[in-house]
């Protein structure tokens, strides 16, 4: 199963991967549109602290504990990948506890959670963050 | 008050700009800033080094870099550089210091040198369905052939480089460029046949792998030279001059001479790397036999030995003495090599152009029946395949890259390098900067380079009806003069277009 990587070593704290997420899941065509004017709430999040910085989204765990604690089945592992369905998600925040990534956010609306879904359902097709990182500090590759 | 205005503009386009302050968080020279209060990005153009790092980085193509149309009254005489190093050494009291190779508006020959083709009489070969060898041999080459007592051939050839593209790396130290930069270097090295130079600053203890790709470098500081260090690479290399800055050594700051870098040059953290202008065992063609020999003592007559001048005036004399010493391969850097920092004024007025040194060179080897003692090896801006193609016609055996090599890993000539704040990590010793290189892209980025480049001379060989590089050495009726004088014609050694 291919899986989003990072590599502290190689990221530049650019920032850029959080664009490229809020973009590929506005449903606009250009970014521009999609942005200006707009306070990101990206599915990815660069945590830096003392010269170190690394990219963090869903790690898509094995066992995860998300879901487990998720009250109304509106998280789903799927194939490998871990889905938020909105309209079941009430907003309860349980999995945003139980995630020890913190990988999982409100959604812009409050109401939901939103989580990086490997640009699996948006319009990128494959992930975002990955394509438009200019170091190649995230990578999407298969590893054992 | 400043007199100097700034030479380049930030230009935004607040239409796309998107405040996600890449930007920002790019420039290593603070040219972008971020305004709480308005929530806009506003630019500080005096800053500016106009790299481009912010240019490619932005994920709208907010941005460019103009230069600014602020003027002085026309003159000829005194043109804007010339008044504004005047206001800077008048503000200053110091040297101009700058980077990258001559950039004044002298001939480039390159450029006016002509490649044949075949037509009809000779046909041309097309290298997609036809072997073309681009394989070449760096080092003495024996006298004659000699024989086993069965009649058997005997290998008596010196130590020789094998190079599967007539193209090096040329030297550039740990130090002035980051580990990153090396690393892409000596992988890419590596992978297509061909070796990459250590440069004056020693060899890290983690590149001691790539070995048999690398040339390591003895210059007159002697910086991070011992036996293992000699023993480490595929040859020796004695720099003598260079082309950005002939007569003059290397200065590396100490504030460059940080953590691996001061271990590898043996020298204390901190402490400036100042090469001394000449070597000073050295004052005589017989000094440098003494070195040549030394050196291929320490590493058992298995290695070839380098010696690398600057094109100077007396070129062609002082190859034909190092052709006398014993060297193996002669390295000619041209006026408009490059450097990590030099004066200005000795980077653009010492010197002269690379083709000119090339042929005269070449042509007094020959006249003196030399010419087999050594291999030529030109650097000094080779900036395509077609100047390697026309160095070759010249009477090259293979060029050394470097600028090229930088230019395809993220080198956007800014010429800033002596600041050491390089934001493409190649120039700098910055960890945030310096990783900012991942060499994984920057490796392949040189591979495709070099490989795309081979193409090109397959190509051209093949035009001209030639399928081996060897056959092209020093063919130079393979090359016409377009809009040269005779003098230049009789330097070159070549035909006018049309004759």
């Amino acid at each position: 199963m291919k899986r989003i990587y990072v590599n502290e070593k190689w990221c530049l704290a650019c920032h850029l991967c959080e664009y490229y997420c809020a973009y590929a899941n506005s449903g606009q065509k250009d970014m521009v549109k999609a942005l200006q004017g707009v306070r990101i709430n990206p599915r990815i999040q660069i945590e830096e602290d003392g010269g170190v910085s690394f990219a963090v989204s869903c790690r898509h765990c094995d066992e995860p504990l998300c879901l487990k604690g998720c009250i109304t089945g509106a998280l789903s592992l799927d194939d490998g990948v871990i889905k938020v369905d909105e309209k079941k998600c009430v907003g309860c925040y349980t999995c945003i506890l139980s995630c020890p990534y913190g990988a999982i956010m409100p959604s812009a609306s409050g109401s939901a959670v939103q989580k990086c879904e490997l640009c699996l359902e948006n319009s990128a097709g494959e992930p975002a963050c990955v394509k438009g990182c200019p170091n190649r500090a995230i990578v999407y590759e298969e590893r054992v | 008050m400043r007199f100097i205005y700034p030479d380049y503009e930030i230009s935004r386009n607040l239409s796309r700009c998107i405040v996600c302050r890449a930007c920002e968080r790019q420039c290593s020279n603070d040219a972008h800033g971020y305004d709480e209060d308005t929530e806009k990005m506003f630019a500080i153009d005096e800053n500016c080094v106009n790299c481009h790092r912010c240019v490619s980085i932005c994920p709208t193509r907010a941005l460019k870099i103009v230069k600014t149309d602020n003027t002085f009254r026309e003159n000829n005489n005194w043109k804007v550089d010339i008044i504004k190093d005047i206001y800077r050494q008048a503000e200053s009291g110091g040297v101009l210091l700058s980077s990258m190779g001559n950039s004044k508006d002298y001939p480039i020959y390159f450029d006016k040198l002509l490649i044949n083709a075949s037509q009809v009489t000779n046909p041309s070969i097309d290298p997609l369905r036809e072997p073309m060898e681009t394989r070449v041999f760096l080092g003495k080459k024996p006298q004659a052939i000699e024989r086993g007592p069965d009649g058997s051939l005997l290998d008596n050839a010196p130590p020789q480089l094998e190079l599967d593209v007539p193209v090096m790396f040329s030297a550039m130290s740990y130090g002035s460029i980051s580990y990153t930069a090396h690393e892409c270097l000596a992988r890419a090295s590596q992978k297509l046949g061909i070796y990459y130079n250590t440069g004056e600053g020693g060899l890290h203890e983690d590149f001691y792998q790539y070995g048999a790709n690398t040339i390591v470098q003895v210059a007159s500081g002697r910086f991070g030279v011992h036996t293992n260090y000699l023993n480490a690479g595929a040859a020796v290399e004695i720099k003598m001059g260079q082309g950005a800055k002939p007569g003059i050594g290397g200065h590396l700051p100490g504030a460059k001479t940080v953590g691996d870098i001061s271990r590898t040059r043996m020298i204390p953290i901190g402490s400036d790397a100042i090469s001394p202008a000449p070597h000073h065992d050295i004052y005589s063609i017989e000094d440098l036999r003494q070195l040549v020999y030394s050196l291929k003592e320490a590493t058992d007559y298995k290695k070839p030995v380098i010696v690398k001048i600057a094109a100077v005036h007396n070129v062609a004399a002082i190859a034909s003495g190092i052709a006398r010493s014993g060297a193996d391969i002669v390295a000619i850097d041209g006026f408009r090599g490059g450097t990590g920092a030099a004066p200005s004024r000795i980077l653009n007025n010492v010197g002269i152009p690379i083709e000119l040194a090339l042929a005269s060179v070449d042509q007094r080897l020959r006249d003196e029946g030399i010419r087999n003692e050594v291999s030529v090896v030109v650097g000094g801006s080779v900036r395509s395949s077609s100047d390697i193609v026309k160095a070759i016609a010249l009477g090259a055996d293979a060029v050394y890259i470097a600028t090229s090599a930088l230019i395809a890993i993220g080198c956007h000539l800014c010429r800033s390098c002596h600041q050491g704040r390089c934001n493409w990590g190649i120039a700098t010793q910055r960890p945030d900067l310096v990783r900012r290189l991942n060499p994984e892209i920057g490796f392949q980025r040189l591979v495709n380079l070099i490989t795309a480049w081979k193409h090109e001379i397959k190509e051209m060989l093949g035009g001209m009806g030639i399928n081996s590089i060897e056959a092209l050495r020093g063919n130079r009726l393979m090359l016409r003069g377009i809009g040269l004088n005779e003098n230049e014609l009789r330097i070159l050694g070549v035909k006018h277009a049309g004759e």
